[in-house]
């Protein structure tokens, strides 16, 4: 164990919901928020697609994702930077995904909860990349120009992404009866989930009149629409499930989120202020 | 293994060790006399062919174990930079697998069932994997030590006899290198950063000093030879020195390297030799290789509870894909 160095991690902040300024008005730590939520979108996402190297059905599988892992994982290391710039107080990437506990991470709760079925990640892996593939699209034209470029690059990578997710839904979806019933219980576990995308409760809607953010509410047609499209090409249904309540871009999380932090953070955190 | 070709001395004997007999083809001594590439369709011995076929599938079995104790770390990598450069390293050895199957392919047999040789244990891989990877550092001293071995007995194989084996080679040892580096540069960042740091990095130097070694096979020059397949791989151009030539070539290369590192490496016998112009070395504890060969390492067991798992867990997919593509194809031929 050694002792920080003078460049080790402020103090964490306090939570959102005593720093958030009145809504309607536009603050600084609105903007980080928000970017901090799609970056810890791609992280936790990224950090879940890592399991899968070594584990896949198949060789060929194991390299494309670990591609979507690395992809993913270079949207977080972007947008985390960039949370930490407009933060302003001298977080970097790493600060920022090592260094906050769950109640900090801004993530959806459709991204935490461990994959470890086949069915499970390629029905999770189709939501997120068709709701981020509108998003990005939108986002090119955010007027926060940080934003703006990091959604350019990354609606490159989650259309393959979707593509990818297309395909095996099709294949399961339409294989065997067994990878049918699989697939369709992968997509009824999924599918309550997906309406904390929508969820416009914990975002600054000055940040929308603004131009930095999408209304997430305006994502919910082309979304569910191609979702639907691909669920009935693949001879499934789309569930009729209700849907969970949000609360991950608020800091309340599944249970499932700490555990991963307390593995994915333990080693940096045995080590404070060193250099890897 | 992992590019070269060994078995314990008790173990069972492949049946592939015919010398050069009759049944080799006049044309194919030509172009091994002209040290050109045997391709697919040219004519070859059957024992030619079997030796390259256990061979080049020990090779793929090893890059894709390879991928578990390193793919042990990725969740835990301890920066965001070190986590991408771990899973594109991890990906990199898939990448391997892939080509090497590919290149065994061409001799006629098919990855299903070498995978499938792989899980019931008539094939083998590389004894390395079947050390565990304790700590961060161990990600250093893999990189450097594990995929610097590999590159020294890999490179000469870029000049196999086999044209899609040396193929595969030339890609694979491209990235080999990259690896090395980077292994090497993350021992480096430890060794210079806090004392925790930099007592693990000589950990882990310390553990993967002497399997490094082994991965070179046993002696086979000099009074201690061990009965193996050098003599006959030389002579059908598969392989090009003897496992302790390479050995000497990885040492030589290494001890400065562990110097530039700042870190130790555990034999006190290591000494640079004047006469010989190359370091000399401690007795190195076959015993141990055999065991591990034998499945008696500290994780023969999870490594292969890991990859069954892994092929039986997808099994209902590789189905799933195969049913759905008879399908589109039963569709066109009705469109036809
Ligand atoms: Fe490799
Ligand atoms: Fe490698």
């Amino acid at each position: 164990m050694t002792t920080p160095r003078p460049s080790s991690p402020p103090p964490l902040r306090s939570s959102t919901e005593e720093r958030r300024g009145d809504p309607g008005q536009r603050t600084p730590d609105n903007h980080v928020d928000h970017v901090l939520g799609l970056a810890d979108d791609a992280l936790v996402s990224a950090q879940r697609m890592g399991w899968w190297i070594s584990r896949a059905p198949q060789l060929e599988e194991d390299l494309a994702l670990a591609n979507i892992g690395l992809d993913l994982l270079g949207q977080a290391r972007a947008l985390l930077s960039h949370a930490g710039a407009l933060e302003g107080q001298g977080r970097g990437e790493d600060d920022l995904a090592y260094w906050r506990d769950e109640r900090d991470f801004r993530n959806v709760k459709l991204v935490e909860r461990p994959q470890e079925d086949f069915g499970v990640a390629m029905a999770r892996l189709l939501v997120l990349s068709t709701w981020q593939s509108e998003l990005y699209a939108a986002l090119q034209r955010s007027t926060d120009p940080v934003l703006a470029a990091v959604a350019a690059k990354a609606a490159k990578e989650v259309a393959y992404h979707h593509d990818h997710a297309t395909r095996w839904v099709l294949r399961l979806g339409d294989g065997t009866p067994e990878s049918h019933a699989r697939m369709q219980a992968a997509l009824d576990a999924e599918w309550p989930w997906i309406e904390e995308l929508f969820d416009e409760s914990h975002l600054d809607p000055a940040l929308v009149t603004d131009g930095v953010a999408v209304a997430p509410s305006s994502l919910r047609e082309p979304v569910l629409r191609r979702l639907g499209d691909v669920v009935r090409s693949a001879t499934l249904e789309v569930p009729d499930v209700p849907a969970r309540v949000p609360g991950g871009r608020a800091g309340l999380h599944t249970e499932h989120l700490g555990r991963m932090l307390a593995e994915m953070q333990h080693l940096t955190r045995s080590h404070p202020g060193a250099t890897w | 293994m992992y590019g070269n070709d060994f078995s314990a001395p008790d173990g069972p004997r492949p049946a592939t060790d015919a010398g050069p007999g009759p049944d080799e083809p006049a044309s194919f001594l030509a172009v091994l006399a002209e040290e050109g590439r045997i391709e697919p369709r040219d004519e070859m011995p059957e024992a030619y062919r079997r030796t390259l076929v256990r061979q080049i599938a020990q090779h793929a079995h090893s890059e894709i174990i390879g991928m578990q104790p390193e793919g042990n770390w990725i969740s835990r990598a301890p920066s965001l930079r070190r986590k991408g450069i771990l899973m594109a390293k991890v990906q990199d050895e898939a990448g391997h697998g892939l080509y090497l199957y590919a290149a065994a392919e061409t001799l006629g047999v098919d990855r299903a069932d070498l995978l499938d040789q792989l899980h019931d244990g008539r094939q083998k891989y590389s004894s390395i994997f079947n050390y565990p990877t304790l700590t961060w550092a161990d990600m250093g001293a893999i990189g450097w030590l594990v995929d610097g071995a590999a590159i020294v007995n890999q490179v000469p194989l870029c000049r196999c006899s086999f044209g899609p084996y040396a193929r595969a080679m030339v890609r694979v040892c491209k990235e080999e290198s990259f690896h090395q580096r980077q292994g090497f540069e993350i021992l480096h960042t430890l060794s210079h950063g806090t004392p925790a740091q930099r007592a693990m990095a000589q950990d882990a130097v310390d553990r993967y000093w002497w399997p490094s070694l082994m991965m070179f096979g046993p002696t086979d020059t000099g009074p201690d030879a061990s009965a193996g397949h050098t003599a006959q791989s030389m002579a059908w151009g598969i392989k090009r020195f003897s496992n302790d030539e390479l050995r000497q070539r990885f040492i030589d290369m290494t001890v400065p390297q562990a110097e530039a590192l700042g870190l130790t490496l555990p034999d006190p016998e290591l000494r640079w030799n004047d006469e010989r112009g190359h370091y000399d070395h401690g007795r190195i504890d076959f015993t141990e290789l055999f065991e591990v060969i034998k499945g008696n390492g500290p994780c023969n067991a999870e490594r292969m509870a890991h990859r069954v798992r892994a092929h039986e867990d997808g099994a209902w997919v590789r189905e799933a894909a195969e049913a759905y593509a008879a399908k589109r194809t039963q569709e066109q031929e009705h469109v036809a």
